[in-house]
């Protein structure tokens, strides 16, 4: 089965893996800008990064027919040091004119603190201005749950959002329901060490149904899974769900969600075979 | 809205996995016992019983939501005056 990835860092991640996402189904992925596993230094650190996630990702992608989207921010780690960031806000209108730029993400809080959520919201005002999509991360852990909370009351207060251009990420069962409630899509994460493992993510499909709702690897240079998404693909099947509806999830709904974006140029493979063929 | 197995199906499957799961729970807690000193005042072995006491609960509990909720920070509605944004 076809797939995309809607959250995966591939920078972290060595070109054999792209290969192997291949091979297993993926057509395409969206990658954030995220933490590196250090603080960067300045403006300029993260204007090398943004051309590595707009430039060379695409270029290892295509080796293997892959399509590589991506997003840009300055993410809620590095927001305590507020100067930088707001260096950095200032800098990506360079980059959202790039093919294949999506949006803004992924923005959002890491332990719920003050100036993450000044510069959340400094983001989510750069996103109403150019009017782009809006990608997010929720908390791990304890802090999930305030944080996520957070994070909607932020979303909900400027009027200026569509909320089905926005994707709360990193759901799990007690976030779920209020992010989806407010007419956002969401997100759920597999990962090994914490968030949602491919059973939990199956049970939340059977309690909320497949309406705005993707699955994804986060895959990053932590302990994490690339090939998550086929795993849930597997759970889907063997606790009886139609084709049809493992195909709306982790194909169909990504198009639709990424389709608001008008640097989503993305050629369906079945349309790449027909028109090789031609 | 997706129908999930009859009880009896996912029962079959996943009969021998509940079992371990519960084992090396039990396998945890005694391995707390059987340490040097005390962790049963410390808050963690709280959330630990509580998770306990959510597990048997009755049915239509919600139990993952609730397990959730219980390791969770709480919200705070005046969140926003505290941090004056
Ligand atoms: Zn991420």
């Amino acid at each position: 089965m076809y797939y995309i990835d809607p959250h995966i860092h591939m920078v972290s991640r060595v070109t054999d893996d792209y290969e192997t996402l291949a091979k297993m189904g993926c057509v395409a992925m969206s990658e954030p800008a995220f933490w590196a596993g250090f603080d960067r230094g300045s403006v300029d650190g993260f204007r090398d990064y943004f051309r590595q996630l707009t430039q060379f990702e695409q270029k290892r992608a295509g080796w293997y027919h892959l399509q590589h989207f991506t997003w840009m921010c300055i993410n809620a780690k590095e927001a305590e040091n507020v100067k930088l960031s707001r260096e950095v806000i200032a800098m990506i209108p360079e980059f959202l004119d790039q093919p294949g730029v999506l949006g803004i993400g992924e923005i959002g809080l890491n332990k719920n603190t003050k100036n993450e959520s000044i510069i959340f919201l400094e983001h989510l005002d750069l996103a109403a201005k150019y009017k782009e999509q809006i990608l997010i991360h929720t908390p791990h852990l304890e802090d999930k749950y305030k944080g996520t909370r957070m994070i909607v009351d932020m979303l909900c207060d400027d009027r200026r959002l569509d909320h089905r251009r926005v994707l709360v990420d990193h759901v799990e069962e007690h976030t779920i329901r209020l992010v989806l409630e407010e007419g956002f899509w969401a997100g759920m994460t597999l990962y090994p060490t914490s968030k949602c493992t491919p059973d939990r993510a199956v049970d939340m499909i059977e309690l909320y149904g497949p309406e705005r709702l993707m699955v994804n690897s986060a895959g990053d240079w932590g302990p994490s899974k690339p090939t998550a998404v086929p795993d849930f693909i597997m759970a889907m099947r063997r606790r009886g769900h139609p084709e049809s509806l493992i195909r709306k999830i982790v194909y169909d709904n990504p198009v639709e969600f990424f389709s608001q974006s008008r640097n989503f140029n993305f050629t369906p493979p079945d349309a790449e075979v027909a028109t090789r063929e031609a | 809205m997706p129908r999930p197995l009859p009880a009896e199906q996912t029962l079959n499957r996943e009969f021998l996995e509940i079992r371990a799961k519960i084992l090396e729970l039990a396998a945890s807690l005694d391995r707390l016992d059987r340490g040097d000193g005390n962790v049963a005042d410390d808050p963690r072995m709280r959330l630990v019983r509580g998770g306990l006491q959510i597990l048997t609960a009755d049915a239509d509990a919600d139990r993952a939501e609730q397990l959730q909720l219980l390791f969770s920070q709480p919200y705070e509605e005046t969140w926003r005056k505290k941090f004056e944004i």
